[in-house]
């Protein structure tokens, strides 16, 4: 896994606090790991600042997997 | 009952007579305060009144990155992240709409309904991750019944009903409250100058009988401030005597 992803994946487990083996690429934030919609607006603000990078609101709502996070900071940060 | 031991506060406004009293009644039932306002000397001699656990930290909110940054500055100054905000600070510019200018308007929007927003904005990070805090704003009378020459100061503190209510909808189910104190007319050195017929008059419209004092709003924060008020959420406490009866 590349650093983004193990970062994305421990801000998730902090922030939701689920087990780390629950947090699979797949993940549904809602219905797989128990989110609820200020949980998925605060797991954006977190990869915010953790990643400095800044995800619009019509960006925001489509992620909806833990493996939608990485793949949408991995291309900002390549860009 | 409403005991606040352990509580960090930040009073904005703080260095006013209401703020102040809010301050002074927080910090007795043993909330360490953070006291705000734009004048330092003032804020420092009612820090050093109380002794222990009071904090100031200087910052005019008509500046919109000094709003911004308030709540950092007041969880950096006190040591312990914020569990309360009390939005007090607040500035009217009266004038009957005719005679009103784009600025009066953009003052008082900045200061009594966009600073309480940034603030809240700020607060409300820290307090949906720890699962708890309050926040309250000072609203006025009337911000429900209208005051001719306070269109923009009325618009502004109806705007922060409207406001409270929506963070309240948003930050419940993290258990933080948002809630409204509304105040009348309240003994103040800016009421003391009314000649003594308009004070016997507005006075004959308060069925209990007299003006407010400082310390009747400050014990309506604390009650909303404390775990007594745990569900109560979204509304407006009307401290007015009776004027209004909303």
């Amino acid at each position: 896994m590349s650093d983004i992803a193990d970062k994305v994946k421990k801000i998730v487990v902090e922030h939701l606090g689920v087990d780390e083996s629950k947090v699979t690429p797949d993940a549904s934030f809602i219905d797989d790991l128990g989110a609820d919609s200020l949980d998925t607006v605060e797991l954006v603000m977190a990869f915010e600042e953790a990643f400095s990078v800044e995800i619009p609101e019509d960006a925001a709502e489509k992620i909806a997997t833990v493996k939608d996070a990485i793949d949408y900071i991995e291309k900002q940060k390549a860009a | 009952m409403f005991s606040l031991t352990g509580k960090t506060a930040l009073v904005t406004g703080a260095s006013g007579g209401i703020g102040a009293a809010i301050a002074r009644q927080l910090h007795a039932q043993g909330a360490t305060v953070v006291l705000s306002g734009t004048r330092e000397a003032a804020l420092q001699e009612l820090a050093d009144g109380l002794g222990e656990r009071a904090h100031i930290a200087v910052a005019n909110l008509s500046d919109p990155a000094e709003a911004d940054g308030l709540v950092a500055k007041a969880e950096a100054v006190a040591g312990t992240p914020l569990d309360i905000l009390v939005n007090n600070a607040g500035l009217t510019r009266d004038t009957l709409a005719i005679r009103m200018k784009d600025s009066d308007w953009s003052q008082v929007m900045t200061v009594d309904l966009e600073s309480p927003f940034r603030l809240a904005r700020a607060a409300l990070k820290g307090m949906l991750r720890r699962r708890a805090g309050r926040i309250i704003s000072i609203a006025s009378v009337v911000g429900t019944t209208g005051n001719a020459g306070q269109a923009n100061y009325a618009a502004a503190k109806a705007g922060i009903v409207g406001m409270s209510k929506s963070l309240a909808q948003e930050a419940g189910p993290r258990g933080v409250t948002v809630n409204v104190v509304a105040p009348g007319f309240i003994e103040t050195p800016m009421t003391d100058v009314l000649p003594e017929t308009v004070r016997e008059k507005l006075v004959g419209s308060i069925p209990l009988g007299r003006m407010g004092n400082t310390g009747d709003v400050a014990s309506a924060v604390v009650y909303l401030a404390s775990d007594e008020a745990a569900w109560v959420t979204g509304t407006t406490l009307h401290v007015n005597g009776g004027m209004a009866m909303v």
